[in-house]
């Protein structure tokens, strides 16, 4: 059998000067799974990435590829290609000699570098692109090609760093498409570093969530969207609605939470359940929330007025003020909202089940 | 009659005198290496070929253009070698002094030659090299280091930050980059530079009538016949000189200029495959 850890990060820390990018963390990535690393700008994803390609060495900890230390190895000594976000492909070679490079590199012989660099041209449906100069293609086909080339000396672990951020809008969701079912044939371990939620969601396996230099959760894209660990992630993931308040009670499994806006019911464990008195916070995903104008809707219950709209496609999302300025979200189809009459100012009834309340570890 | 009309003729009169003014000497050296005339003057003495002859059974004006060649030819590929590894140190490597480095880099020809051409003959005086044609080189190798370096830095700026790292990336190190990635991509610099730094060779002479000694370039011989006589020797020559570094100017435009990205994905064949 395989060594199912292959590539392990063990208290990574990376410091420029004084300034730290990446603080101590740790993560296993599995052979031929697609783990997203995600984070806004400056949290450490992209020095991570670059780290594990041996572009930058680690201030601290170890990197280890089937349990080899890697920290010392030089970036041409490694097989981990990298898709750059712009692409950096060699300008002055036509598509061909672009892909051939990684195998030139590595010393073999002119036919079969050809041939294996036409495979990859044809699997990736560029091979007729073959003699073109790199800037005779559009965004989506020099895409292809960075792919190609990273791909051709089929190598373990394949990195890419926001590889998309150039493309068109529905040339991504197409593309995400095709790299994961790639990803699934290949059986290759892809490390894709993104900013962008719904890219990392569509694709991995695993989600690790960085702030700050510091991994925030690492989980299946259901665990983090459903049970955010830290505050930041259950902000970044998006739809999400953090209310604050303190715990009342907690009996058969449910716990009554006192918040600003009323007595809020969630559903706990035993074992994460906190405790009488403690402060939380409330995380309500906003497509759990059914809005009606019912007062006397069954399960947790706010009233707010309409201060927004926002229309994307058949979903909406609707704010809510439901007190203080306090904005709650509501994001549901875009039929389950005919029934309703309302414009700005009409007081609606946001009602979501206890169970799809979740408590937040860390107050 | 309209305004903006006026003054887009008055600034094209001025621009044509402008012109007319830089050309002018040069036309007339021109016209007169071919008057059969012994001097300068109107009316022109009929289109003849004799001068030139002049000038190159000259031995001294043929050794002084031996010379020149020799010169130009050495210093333009030491002088763009240094000027390339000067420019990539810029581009690679953040250190400390790095803008005193740089500052320094830049700063021959910012010095008048001719304190340039003494304080050479001083030092190279001293150190036993003077009156050569290898320190004609040297002094001239200095003094285009920055045509070149400021070329090839400019090059290396226009290049993608990350295409040196995804060189390494697909596993060539640092040498089969710089040979398969940087070079290629600052070609067009470099022979321009190879072209600019041999112009400015070819044309230079106060530095080289400070240190060449007996082994005098061209341009030096032509100050030399000109203290002595005015013979119409000297428009043949110049004129040569003058058709030679603007070729070479022209050719360093060339250079950078044709290997600019041409778009043309409707002509290059969709139907390749």
């Amino acid at each position: 059998m395989t060594d199912e850890r292959l590539l392990v990060l063990d208290s990574v820390t990376k410091r420029y000067g004084d300034m730290p990018a990446v603080r101590g963390i740790d993560l296993e990535i599995r052979a031929g799974e697609f783990v997203a690393i995600m984070g806004p700008s400056g949290c450490g994803k992209t020095t991570t990435l670059r780290m594990i390609a041996g572009l930058e060495t680690p201030s601290d900890g170890e990197i280890r590829l089937h349990g080899q230390r890697m920290n010392e190895v030089k970036p041409w000594d490694r097989d981990t290609p990298l898709v750059w976000q712009s692409l950096a492909l060699f300008p002055f070679m036509s598509v061909l000699k672009n892909v051939e490079f990684g195998l030139k590199s590595r010393g073999l012989a002119a036919d079969e570098r050809r041939d294996r660099a036409l495979h990859w041209l044809e699997r990736l449906r560029i091979a007729h692109y073959r003699d073109r100069k790199v800037d005779q293609l559009s965004g989506g086909e020099r895409q292809r090609v960075a792919l190609a080339r990273a791909l051709v000396t089929e190598p373990e672990i394949l990195l890419l760093d926001e590889p998309m951020s150039a493309l068109d809008a529905h040339l991504v969701v197409h593309m995400q498409a095709e790299l994961k079912q790639l990803q699934e044939q290949l059986g290759i371990t892809f490390c894709y570093v993104t900013h962008n939620q719904s890219e990392a969601f569509a694709m991995a396996d695993r989600v690790v969530i960085m702030s700050d230099g510091l991994i925030q959760q690492i989980g299946t894209p259901r665990e983090v969207y459903r049970a955010p660990a830290t505050r930041f992630v259950a902000e970044f993931v998006g739809a999400n609605n953090i209310l604050p308040g303190r715990v009342r009670a907690r009996a058969n499994g449910i716990v009554e939470v006192e918040t600003a806006f009323g007595t809020l019911r969630a559903a706990a464990e035993e074992t994460s359940a906190p405790a009488v008195g403690g402060d939380v916070n409330l995380v309500v995903s906003a497509d759990r929330v059914v809005l009606s104008t019912d007062e006397t809707a069954a399960g947790n219950r706010l009233t707010g007025t309409v201060i927004g709209e926002e229309f994307v496609g058949a979903v909406v999302t609707l704010y809510l003020d439901i007190g203080d300025g306090t904005e709650f979200r509501v994001q549901t189809q875009q039929h389950a909202l005919d029934a309703l009459e309302f414009t700005r100012g009409t007081r609606l009834v946001a009602a979501w089940r206890p169970e799809h309340t979740f408590i937040l570890p860390d107050a | 009659m309209n305004l903006d009309r006026v003054i887009g003729i008055g600034l094209r009169i001025y621009v044509g005198l402008a012109l007319l003014l830089v050309f002018a000497p040069i036309i007339t050296s021109f016209v007169y290496s071919f008057d059969a005339n012994r001097y300068a003057a109107i009316p022109w003495g009929g289109f003849s070929t004799k001068w030139y002859a002049a000038a190159f059974s000259d031995p001294d004006v043929a050794r002084g253009f031996r010379n020149t060649v020799i010169v130009a030819l050495c210093s333009s590929v030491i002088a763009t070698a240094i000027g390339f590894a000067t420019a990539y140190t810029d581009y690679r490597y953040r250190f400390f002094g790095k803008n005193v480095y740089l500052a320094l880099a830049l700063l021959p020809p910012t010095i008048p030659v001719i304190i340039l051409g003494l304080a050479m003959l001083v030092f190279l005086a001293r150190i036993g090299l003077s009156g050569e044609l290898h320190t004609v080189i040297i002094c001239h190798v200095v003094y285009s280091i920055p045509f070149a370096m400021a070329l090839i830095r400019l090059r290396l700026s226009q290049m993608d930050p990350d295409l040196e790292a995804a060189a390494w990336n697909l596993g060539a190190d640092q040498w089969r980059t710089l040979r398969e990635v940087i070079l290629p991509f600052v070609l067009p610099a470099i022979l321009s530079a190879l072209f600019l730094t041999m112009a400015v060779s070819f044309d230079e002479y106060a530095i080289a009538w400070f240190v060449s000694g007996f082994n005098e370039t061209l341009p030096v011989r032509i100050l030399v016949l000109l203290q002595r006589e005015v013979s119409p020797k000297v428009n043949a020559i110049g004129s040569i000189v003058f058709i030679i570094s603007m070729s070479l100017v022209m050719l360093a435009q060339v250079a950078l200029l044709a290997r600019r990205p041409q778009r043309s994905p409707a002509l290059a064949g969709r139907t390749a495959a």
